[in-house]
């Protein structure tokens, strides 16, 4: 027994979550010690404040890690038939260094995951998304001879920077010609030898850009990135921060309207795409993708539910709301999915889905709120806003505006 | 020539406020404002090239959420930033950090005092038990207790109800609380001098009274009555400066039709056969409406723009008699850098939400007896922020600007007028005074504006610069705002009425006055009601 390697000091190694290219600095900024965890890695909900972090997206700028993120590499010559072939968006329209948001659907047109791709060169394209997709990656590789998927997660460290002031903290880290980046563009820069990939993406609904690295550079990026925005208000945020900032801008979650079909135990409480108002990502005017059929048959006949946004009277959050066609409660007609208080807009926001035939009535929520340990209950008669509830100009204005 | 639905002189928030709301209802409207900027008190200009200061009002808590929300100020520009992070420092140079987290904050009072640490909570808990009830007041029209009309009776009964909800014991208590002095009201609760002074500050903030003067307990109330998204007595900054919240006002104003004239004052209401018909401005032109509105305080409008002749008896002394005592002074500095303070833990979120240079209730009281006696004290109390900590829109980056409030400063002083010298040896002695806390502060100054209430009268004209368009004493609020049997914003001379601070619910960049002031006006014209009325929602 004494030739055995000594086991680790810490009995608990195998449990705790893996830390990020970015941890260290995190780490020390996170003074409220306030951790989750996402795909392994431990993960910060917040650092300080969450009303502060999401203020530094609305006001200054701020940084999320997105190293949890999955990301993969699809290569080679068969690379766009085989990500055309899975995704409902036309993948052949998408340009060398250009990304699109998209959504990947089984046989029955149910969501399985939704990510962006990334077209970082002729053939080699990096598809992100939230939840590890190896198996459905390979499954959707399956008949195409010349593509190759690498597991590129631990292989790149991504960081999301993004509010207001994120433009004048990248140049004042010195990224020439970033002014002509539009948004869902691509460029890139060189850093301490090695590239730095810089993309206008986002999930926040303002300007923003994320940041793409070898990790042996991770901690010198942030280092010039921190150095850089010192007087334009950087500050890490999290979790709490990006679901505000997602919510208001009116972005889907997974896990808040999205159950991801693979992982679905019940018939159709996964969602097609349609359902999500996601319909503009599909392009029937594509050959064959997986849930095509479905799909079409879904657009003729109409989905079920549709995901609505809704502006509510009051200011009781109506997270978990159940949703009716009169005040009296008859007939139940949807449920909330996500709702806060929107801090920017100041209004009582929510997503809910709704059956889509009642979408033609009243949508009354019945909200729960406390005061003081006491539950009052209360209807809401809410309303239903086409556009996002947070969206300023300045998101997709090039050049962006300059702080100095 | 043109004839508008409703003229109003002044383009303060509430002018603004008033003009959109009536605007909205479909009403033909003119704002017609003195100066060649808007916005009155809540103004941002630019007083050094990079530099926008809110050359008056600095922070925001009072802004009615429902006016924002309704009047979509947000896609007008207007995005409110709460803030975290208060020192307040005694005589000494001891400090007492307010953090944003409740345990830290605990702990932080509880190495002053345990016994305040934990007084604290029935502290907050008595003063937000006041503070909603005021709150529930604030977008209504208050009752006149002497009339007999349906409405009234109705009102006064709301009033009553929830006045006694409180419960017997909390009704004395409050009743008691409107003549009381915020000293002895936190005499209750605290033991220590700086726990006492740093909760003592709002009660002198703008008012002419001292810690120890009964009423000063409500000024206290006053300002922490207002919220941030429901954090009752939070306290935020706009961004862009206060400017921000007249230029979306005045943005929303214009989006539904109405217009705006600047550069030309109002000398005079045009009166006829005892109905005002519209104005007369400083540069010959008349403006004829068939509703003039006055954001003006009320001492200006019926002494200055009006001819006493046109007033019935009584109305002119009473404006005379209205009590507007200038008290406050505010110093805005351009900054090279961030100062540092002593005995401040050296991170970026404390001193982002200010500096309290509280000192002790005596230091307060004795700044006090100095603005009697018609002169400044050297040992003055400062209320700063350095709102550039917050908004990378109000100074070269890397750089800032200070707001520095300074309670007191006398409108005339005892041996004469003010002039420009005097004037900034009152400046000297605030930047004397943060030197002592913050050494190495005055070589970061880069450009200084002082202004006395000399200067805020003359540019926006607050009589005296009295920053709350008039007293909150209990003689002067609800009610009784700016006189008794005139709170419900009609004034004595017909279609004419008031919509500044000067009436219910008084000072502070809330926008109530202009919204209260619309729903009266269309209910006269029996038109619909389309003015927000409860912001506090079921809280
Ligand atoms: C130094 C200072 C600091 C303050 N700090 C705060 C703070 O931090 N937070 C807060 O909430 N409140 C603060 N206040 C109070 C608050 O700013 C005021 O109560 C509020 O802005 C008043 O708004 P108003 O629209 O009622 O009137 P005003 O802002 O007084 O508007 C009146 C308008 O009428 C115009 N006018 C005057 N005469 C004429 C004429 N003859 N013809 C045409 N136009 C004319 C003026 O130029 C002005 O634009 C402060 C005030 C001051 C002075």
């Amino acid at each position: 027994m004494t030739n055995e390697p000594a086991m680790s000091a810490d009995p608990f190694q195998g449990e705790r979550p893996r830390h990020t290219h970015f941890h260290e600095r995190q780490a020390a900024l996170n003074v409220r010690e306030a951790w989750s965890a996402w795909n392994g890695f431990r993960f910060a909900d917040y650092y300080y404040d969450p009303e502060y972090e999401y203020f530094c997206i609305r006001n200054f700028c701020g940084t999320y890690d997105i190293c949890p993120m999955q990301k993969y590499y699809i290569s080679g010559p068969d690379a766009a038939a085989m990500l055309d072939r899975m995704v409902t968006r036309d993948i052949k329209k998408l340009n060398v260094n250009r990304v699109t948001y998209c959504v990947w659907c089984t046989d029955e047109g149910r969501i399985v995951d939704d990510g962006t791709i990334f077209r970082i060169s002729e053939d080699t394209y990096m598809l992100t998304c939230g939840s590890p997709s190896v198996s459905w990656l390979r499954k959707s590789a399956i008949g195409f001879d010349d593509v190759t998927i690498t597991d590129m997660t631990d292989e790149i460290a991504g960081l999301s920077l993004q509010g207001p002031t994120s433009y004048s903290t990248l140049k004042a880290m010195g990224l020439e010609g970033l002014e002509t980046l539009k948004p869902f563009g691509i460029m890139r820069f060189p850093f301490n030898g090695v590239e730095l990939m810089v993309s206008r993406t986002g999930f926040t609904g303002d300007l923003g850009y994320e940041l793409w690295i070898d990790p042996s550079q991770a901690l010198a990026m942030w280092d010039a990135l921190y150095a850089a925005g010192k007087d334009f208000g950087i500050h890490p945020y999290g979790e709490t921060a990006t679901d505000m900032a997602r919510l208001e801008a009116g972005f889907i979650m997974p896990d808040m309207e999205l159950s991801e079909s693979l992982k679905t135990i019940h018939f159709e409480h996964d969602q097609s795409p349609f359902e999500l108002n996601l319909g503009w990502l599909v392009d029937f005017k594509k050959p064959h993708f997986n849930g095509r059929r479905a799909l079409l048959e879904e657009r003729e006949r109409g989905p079920k539910w549709t995901l609505v946004k809704l502006d509510i009277p009051g200011n009781k959050v109506a997270e978990g709301a159940i949703m009716y066609d009169t005040e009296d409660c008859d007939n139940e007609i949807g449920y909330v999915t996500s709702a806060m208080w929107s801090p920017s807009v100041k209004a009582n926001i929510a997503l809910a889905m709704i059956k889509t035939p009642a979408l033609k009535g009243d949508i009354w929520a019945e909200i729960y709120y406390q005061k003081e340990l006491r539950y009052y209950r209360k209807m809401a008669l809410c309303e239903v806003k086409d556009k996002p509830f947070w969206m300023p100009a300045r998101t997709r204005q090039t050049p962006p505006e300059v702080y100095s | 020539m043109k004839r508008y639905d409703a003229v109003i002189i002044g383009a303060g928030h509430n002018g603004l406020t008033n003009a959109a709301y009536l605007a909205k209802a479909g009403l033909d409207v003119m704002v017609v404002e003195k100066n060649d900027y808007i916005g009155g008190a809540a103004v941002t200009r630019e007083m050094h090239e990079g530099w926008f200061y809110s050359s008056c009002s600095y922070v925001c808590s009072m802004m009615r959420q429902a006016i924002h929300r309704d009047l979509d100020l947000a896609k007008h520009g207007l995005l409110l930033v709460p803030y975290l992070g208060t020192v307040a420092f005694g005589d000494r140079g001891e400090t007492l950090i307010e953090y944003t987290d409740e345990e830290a904050s605990y702990n932080e009072l509880k190495k002053h005092s345990p016994h305040d640490a934990d007084a604290m909570h029935r502290f907050q808990a008595d003063l937000g038990r006041y503070a909603q009830l005021i709150r529930k007041t604030l977008l209504r029209t208050p009752p006149d207790p002497s009339s007999f009309k349906p409405r009234d009776i109705k009102e006064l009964l709301w009033l009553a109800k929830e006045f006694y909800a409180l419960g017997e014991r909390e009704l004395y208590e409050y009743v008691r609380f409107f003549t009381m002095s915020a000293a002895e009201f936190l005499e209750d609760y605290f033991e220590n001098d700086l726990v006492k002074a740093a909760m003592a500050s709002p009660g002198i903030i703008g008012t002419a009274l001292g810690v120890y003067s009964p009423g000063s307990a409500y000024v206290l109330l006053h300002h922490v009555m207002g919220d941030v998204d429901g954090n009752v007595g939070a306290w935020g900054l706009a961004r862009g400066g206060m400017g921000a919240i007249s230029n979306a006002l005045c943005s929303a104003m214009k989006a539904h039709g109405g217009e705006l004239r600047t550069g030309s004052g109002v000398q005079q209401i045009l009166v006829k056969g005892g109905k005002a018909v519209g104005v007369a401005l400083e540069n010959g032109d008349e403006i004829y409406a068939d509703i003039v509105v006055s954001n003006l305080d009320a001492r200006r409008t019926f002494t200055k723009v009006m001819d006493k002749n046109d007033l019935p008896d009584g109305i002119y002394e009473r404006a005379e008699n209205f009590k507007i005592r200038g008290s406050s002074g505010k110093v805005n500095i351009a900054l090279s850098g961030m100062p540092k303070f002593n005995n401040v833990p050296d991170n970026p979120y404390i001193n982002r939400g200010g500096q309290g240079f509280v000192g002790s209730l005596e230091t307060m009281e004795r700044a006090y007896d100095c603005w009697k006696r018609g002169t400044w004290s050297d040992d003055p109390f400062i209320e700063s922020v350095i709102p550039s900590a917050w908004d990378p829109t109000v100074a070269p980056a890397g750089k800032h600007w200070m707001s520095n409030f300074i309670q007191y400063c006398p409108p005339k002083l005892a041996d004469g007028e003010w002039t420009p010298e005097k004037r900034d040896a009152f400046g000297q002695t605030v930047i004397d005074k943060i030197e002592r806390f913050s050494p190495g502060f005055k070589d970061l100054i880069v450009h200084m504006e002082v202004r006395t209430p000399h200067e805020i009268e003359n540019e926006i004209g607050l009589t005296e610069g009295n920053i709350f368009q008039g007293e909150l004493t209990i003689d002067q609020l609800l009610f009784n705002r700016p006189f008794p049997g005139y709170g419900q914003y009609r004034m004595p001379v017909k279609n004419m009425y008031m919509c500044g601070s000067s009436t219910h619910p008084g000072g502070g960049v809330s926008s109530a006055c202009g919204a209260n002031a619309a729903r009266e006006i269309l209910l006269d014209l029996k038109r619909p009601n389309t003015v927000p009325e409860d912001d506090c929602y079921d809280e």
